[in-house]
């Protein structure tokens, strides 16, 4: 995928630089710095103590001048927090996995097999894709209720690839196209059967697609609100999202230390995955929308 | 040919259906098939279908429902509150998402600019939409503070104000705060993937204009825009989509408050359903969201076929 190779428009280089600064880099700052200070203020109010959190008279509310990490101590030693992390972790990851495989499966059905129908079914589950989960989240729970699923993990594991198996599938088909059919026909008359084919030729040459998916699917999944507000209920099972919102606020008393110490280190762990892997993800976010 | 006609028969019907039926593609396929349709139908189609039954029920959380027909939509619109939330998924849905698509382009076609450090610029503006959108919202609900609102202590010191600003007290500036943070959790996606638009446009075009003497407007109205209305259209759809279902942040920040001013027909659904035990009832309020979202993408797609067909595409 080099689709966001540099290209730029010729001729700017004529440009000289205080025209370029007022017309591009002043913008661009302004912009980075609108996007960037909610973090930046996340951040800050992590490692100040109460005392100047509340006081702007005193101190300057945009500097710290004793950094403490109470609110983080208190986070993690305090409250359940570090199960909310370790259920995130767990309903991700076994998520993700599931719907790589099933995507894959798809996937690879969909545009190499080219079964009867198979057009068909491909479209079917690109619309998958558009049903938004605030419409399925109460018949969800009527279900996952009906099935003894809810307020575990499973039931987060067994219904986020439902958002994540639409988007995976139709990722993987554009990367499977893109491979000679020839590979395939020539290990298909020296013997080799589809699932060798699958393992051992198509899987290794799409491998940045798989990539892409999966590091997609994961932060999606860590994102991911509104079936994990509804299917858990105790608090050990929650995930950090839902347990940040709910049990760091107790009636009117907002620990604001805390819960900004929860989504800064909630944050971190997909921040770190997708700077590694940035470029897998922004193409698989491109190319989504480009197919 | 007769004899080797023979054992080739004797083979064949030996081989037993089994290693038969995985030659056949259209079995293969269907069991490659298998996992992703089996979780897609059991948590995907039928919730759909459920949703619809439910929508018609008076089911209560904990006891099986009747069917009532259209009676929960009758009450609703006689709902003062439910109309209030569809007036406030309208206003959020149109102003985040002009918004979103206005800024979204301008730093679409900044970025691609000759620039230093271009891919960590790429990488630093796309992460609004990477970090968790309730975590990040707990950070502007607490910008939106109403007595340690960083906003009205810089616009107190530098003069513009004199009182704090109320954010999330008064039912318009409600609206307004939590669609500002809605245009800067979605201006990222707009703007990534329209600059991956830009660059699909080839640059000869841009010279060729220039040659022509055309000016900056004249080659953005007539080369960037033509260019780019496939993939805006794809864009804002989903942008669209997802604001007008948007759950997450207002949860986060208001719940829905003050007085219902900000609930959208989500949170409503989420607040009748989930906290009141009125499944059947959310169920519909639920529902009620369908058609516009049907008419948004239809909406896309004739728009898509249309501007196709003005430049003269096959399909």
């Amino acid at each position: 995928m080099t689709t966001m190779d540099d290209q730029s428009v010729g001729m700017d280089y004529l440009e000289s630089f205080p025209r370029k600064f007022l017309r591009v880099y002043l913008p661009l700052g302004l912009i980075i710095f609108f996007l960037l200070f909610p973090f930046y203020w996340m951040a800050v109010a992590t490692f100040k103590p109460d005392a100047e959190m509340y006081d702007y008279e005193k101190y300057n509310p945009f500097w710290i001048v004793h950094p403490t990490l109470e609110h983080i101590s208190k986070l993690f030693f305090d409250t359940d927090y570090p199960l909310w992390m370790w259920n995130t972790v767990i309903v991700s990851v076994s998520s993700t996995f599931i719907s790589l495989f099933a995507s894959v499966c798809a996937a690879y059905a969909i545009e190499r097999l080219r079964y009867k129908g198979s057009r068909y079914v491909g479209l079917a589950i690109f619309l998958g894709y558009l049903v938004p989960p605030s419409i399925l989240f109460i018949p969800l729970a009527a279900i996952v209720f009906q099935l003894g699923l809810f307020d575990g993990n499973l039931a987060l594991i067994l219904t986020y690839p439902t958002f994540l198996i639409p988007f995976c599938t139709w990722l993987l088909m554009g990367y499977f196209r893109t491979i000679p059919y020839e590979l395939e026909e020539c290990a298909l008359i020296d013997g080799a059967t589809r699932l060798q084919i699958l393992l051992k030729i198509t899987l290794p040459l799409s491998l940045p697609g798989v990539i892409s998916a999966g590091i997609f699917a994961f932060t999606l999944s860590w994102n991911e609100f509104i079936y994990a507000l509804t299917f858990i209920s105790s608090s050990e099972n929650k995930t950090i999202p839902v347990g940040a919102i709910t049990e760091l606020v107790n009636g009117d008393v907002y620990h604001w230390g805390a819960l900004m110490a929860a989504a800064l280190t909630g944050s971190v762990p997909v921040v770190i995955l997708y700077s590694f892997f940035v470029e897998y993800y922004v193409s698989a976010m491109t190319g989504a929308v480009k197919e | 040919m007769a004899v080797i006609a023979e054992p080739v028969a004797a083979q064949l019907k030996r081989a037993s259906l089994w290693t038969r039926a995985f030659e056949s593609r259209n079995f293969l396929g269907a069991m490659f098939m298998v996992p992703a349709i089996a979780i897609l139908i059991l948590f995907l189609a039928y919730p759909l279908a459920l949703g619809f039954w439910l929508g018609m029920t008076d089911t209560k959380i904990g006891g099986a429902g009747r069917y009532i027909g259209f009676q929960n939509f009758v009450s609703l619109s006689k709902d003062s509150v439910f109309w209030l939330s569809v007036f406030n998924t309208i206003f959020y849905t149109v102003f985040a998402s002009i918004v979103k698509f206005a800024i979204g382009l301008y730093l679409a076609l900044l970025l691609n600019e000759r620039l230093p450090f271009k891919s960590m610029i790429r990488a630093i503006v796309l992460l609004p939409f990477v970090v968790p959108t309730v975590l990040s919202a707990i950070a502007f609900w607490w910008i939106y503070d109403s007595q340690f609102s960083i906003i009205s202590w810089v616009l107190i010191k530098a003069g513009l104000i004199t009182r704090y600003i109320d954010f999330l007290g008064d039912p318009w500036n409600a609206r307004w705060s939590v669609v500002a943070a809605n245009i800067w959790r979605g201006v990222p996606f707009v703007a990534i993937t329209l600059l991956a638009g830009l660059q699909t446009i080839s640059p000869s075009l841009y010279e060729a204009a220039n040659l022509d003497g055309a000016t900056n407007m004249q080659r953005f109205r007539h080369i960037t825009l033509p260019m780019l209305s496939p993939i805006i259209a794809v864009v804002m759809t989903f942008s669209v989509l997802m604001t007008f279902t948007d759950f997450q942040l207002i949860y986060t920040i208001t719940r829905g408050g003050p007085i219902n001013a900000t609930h959208l027909m989500a949170t409503l659904s989420f607040q009748r359903a989930i906290t009141g035990g009125n499944l059947g009832e959310g169920a519909a309020i639920s529902n009620a969201m369908i058609p516009f979202l049907v008419a948004a993408i239809l909406l896309s797609f004739f728009g898509l076929q249309r501007s196709r067909w003005q430049q003269g595409g096959r399909d």
